[in-house]
């Protein structure tokens, strides 16, 4: 392997990590309030679809990726509405919003099967772009990587360090408590849910704006799945949903990569290595029984009743 | 599970509320040939669904009135499907397709209780009275493709985005291989499996690989236009699958191997009207106007666009067959002697790489 395949690699790597690093992390701030939300693939399909069609019409990406994100938020209010006003299971609500956002994003999405766009295109940051092997692959991506690893930054110094971020988690642990001590649960976790949404539907919207500009039916294949996991293996914690996002990439590259360089491995293996990689690097970070148990928000999926 | 019976239940619905619309408007009318559809995708996949669907869309072009079409998409393969088809059956429908290899089974048995309806099952092998097979010979297009690439590589490195290992792609990976043995031995043939049919994420990312490794040219059996897409950006070439991928990639689309189903659909609906129709197994390709390759890219030499053509022309007229002999397996062992040619029914099975590709088949 030479070095210009190496730089090519870690470059696509993130790349591949992104849309699952920004869906996680939305994922990560919803469930650390308590609120279990399964519909990150809807909310993701709806994003891609709303940012595509958008997009094509306006033919202003930025407006597409900002109306994606708002069709995410308004699917995860009806999950909010559903779960929080009518106290209905997290569980059943979320797997309904997925089957809903895909079957709705492919109805309305049917006009709009086979229209190319003119895609997001990488901004080179001078100078650095140019650093051997780590130039590309941090420098030299679009701008909703970069947002990526901002929006990172936020979420950790959010969860971690900040006083709302505290509440975040009071709720998430033990909300009657939370409530008497007078912090707003309802609030918190509305806002919990509408950050999970936009997060979704920006990710749904890298998918059809950046990632591969099409629109086509089912397109996000699994990955609102594969980042919910992500969460729970990451054991809620900001810092190992990135690294299990891009180590996700990274093997779903290298199975490639190997095929084409003749590797002669059995590609079904190879293709089960982007799961098994993640799942056993993140099992390890978080084998410690007990304390992975304390890391689960206390009351995450149950419902909030009292009120006022 | 869920969202397929969803989605059934509202085409169900809809099909429904059309059926009963049209039965009270066409009372007076000659009665209307029904004729069902039933898919496994998507018909918004721009793949495969989808040209089985504008197959649908050019009998109701070409009957008029004559005709009443139902469809029923993302149908499950297996006992799922039986229903679907059986219901079709049992409203009235005269004349059903059922478009993946899966629904064979399930065809069969719901033939043999309607014997009055014609059943035609795309790409299996069961037959009976009232049931013939139809497939077309993707082959064909792969062919010509894999001279075209062998021409205008530079590198002499092509990719194949490959789906699952099936005597299908296994056999369409060979048509380029021997075109590339023919033409330009110096190339060599990329195989990258994605374990999918269907995930534009996983296209594009295999596309950029095989461009990260020199290819400069990439064909694919997958049914997402996103390595199209890829290859324009990274300005190299490509060649669209099942559907025609052009405005995907204005300069990167050499040409696209389209599967038109319309003609074979237009054909059998006639026959069934004229009473004409018998049980066959239809294998169908260029010559029948079932596999199309609707245009060249205007970069690709003048010559070799000519060629590309006498070798459609010859492949119609039967004088060009991608696997007449001799041909050798990976090994060197010559499988098919000087003057013997693979029939239809060999390459149902193929399960082996012919000489020149490096790589193996995924066990």
């Amino acid at each position: 392997m030479d070095i210009d395949l190496i730089t090519n690699i870690l470059y696509a790597m993130i790349r591949t990590g992104t849309p699952l690093l920004i869906v996680a992390l939305g994922e990560l701030v919803c469930e650390k309030s308590g609120v279990l939300n399964l519909g990150q693939e809807g909310m993701m399909l709806m994003g891609a679809v709303v940012g595509f069609i958008v997009t094509l019409l306006s033919g202003s990406l930025l407006l597409g990726f900002i109306l994606a994100m708002v069709a995410g938020v308004l699917m995860s209010l009806i999950f909010g509405l559903i779960t929080m006003e009518l106290s209905a299971n997290q569980v059943a609500t979320g797997l309904a919003l997925t089957i809903f956002g895909t079957g709705l994003s492919a109805f309305i999405g049917s006009e709009f099967v086979g229209k190319p766009i003119e895609g997001l295109d990488p901004v080179f940051i001078p100078v650095l772009t140019d650093l051997p092997i780590i130039g590309r692959m941090l420098f030299g991506q679009d701008l909703i990587v970069y947002l990526s690893f901002i929006l990172f930054g936020a979420v950790y110094w959010f969860i971690n360090y900040s006083r709302p971020g505290l509440v975040l988690k009071a709720v998430g642990e033990n909300p009657h408590a939370a409530n008497a001590i007078g912090l707003p649960v309802f609030k918190t976790r509305y806002l919990a849910i509408i950050f999970g949404g936009a997060m979704a539907g920006l990710a749904g919207g890298y998918l059809s704006l950046a990632y591969t500009p099409l629109w086509a039916e089912n397109m996000s294949a699994g990955r609102g799945w594969i980042a919910l996991a992500l969460v729970v293996f990451a054991s809620w914690k900001a810092e190992r949903v990135l690294l299990g996002a891009w180590l996700f990439g990274l093997a779903s590259i290298l199975h490639l990569v190997f095929q084409g360089l003749g590797f002669a491995v059995s590609p079904n293996l190879l293709a089960i290595l982007p799961y098994l990689a993640t799942v056993v690097v993140l099992v390890i970070l978080s084998s410690n029984q007990t304390r992975s148990r304390l890391v689960a928000p206390m009351s995450l999926g149950n419902p909030f009743h009292a009120r006022g | 599970m869920k969202r397929r019976q969803f989605n059934k239940l509202v085409t169900g619905l809809a099909a429904g509320v059309c059926l009963s619309a049209l039965s009270t408007l066409s009372a007076q009318a000659a009665d209307p040939l029904k004729v069902g559809f039933v898919y496994v995708g998507p018909i918004g996949d721009h793949g495969w669904s989808y040209q089985h669907d504008q197959g649908r869309k050019s009998v109701e072009a070409e009957f008029g009135d004559k005709v009443q079409t139902t469809y029923v998409e993302n149908v499950a393969e297996g006992a799922d499907a039986q229903r679907v088809i059986y219901n079709l059956a049992k409203t009235g429908h005269n004349l059903i397709f059922t478009t993946s290899f899966g629904f064979m089974n399930p065809t069969l048995k719901v033939a043999k209780q309607f014997p009055n309806v014609v059943f035609e099952h795309a790409t299996g092998y069961k037959m009976a009275k009232n049931l013939g097979t139809y497939i077309s010979k993707t082959f064909e297009g792969r062919y010509v493709a894999g001279y075209v690439a062998s021409q205008v590589t530079k590198s002499n490195k092509i990719g194949y985005i490959a789906s699952f290992p099936i005597p299908e792609v296994i056999r369409d990976i060979n048509a380029v291989q021997l075109a590339l043995n023919k033409y330009n031995p110096e190339a060599e043939l990329k195989v990258i499996w994605v374990n999918s049919w269907f995930d534009p994420g996983k296209e594009a990312d295999a596309a950029n690989a095989m461009m990260d490794q020199g290819v400069d040219v990439i064909l694919q059996h997958t049914d997402s236009p996103a390595a199209m897409q890829a290859a324009e950006r990274r300005g190299i070439y490509a060649v669209g699958q099942a559907s025609d991928m052009s405005s995907f990639g204005p300069h990167a689309h050499l040409l696209s191997v389209v599967d038109e189903w319309g003609p074979h659909y237009i054909r059998t609906v006639k026959a069934v009207m004229d009473g004409t129709w018998e049980a066959k197994a239809n294998v169908e390709g260029m010559k029948e106007g079932s596999i199309v390759i609707p245009g060249f890219n205007e970069s690709i030499p003048a010559d070799v666009v000519t060629h590309a053509k006498e070798l459609i022309a010859g492949i119609k007229d039967g004088s060009v067959y991608p696997f007449a002999g001799p041909i050798k397996n990976q090994a060197g062992e010559l499988v098919v002697a000087e003057g013997e040619r693979l029939n239809y029914e060999d390459l149902e099975k193929m399960n082996w790489y012919v000489e020149g590709i490096t790589s193996e088949i995924p066990k």
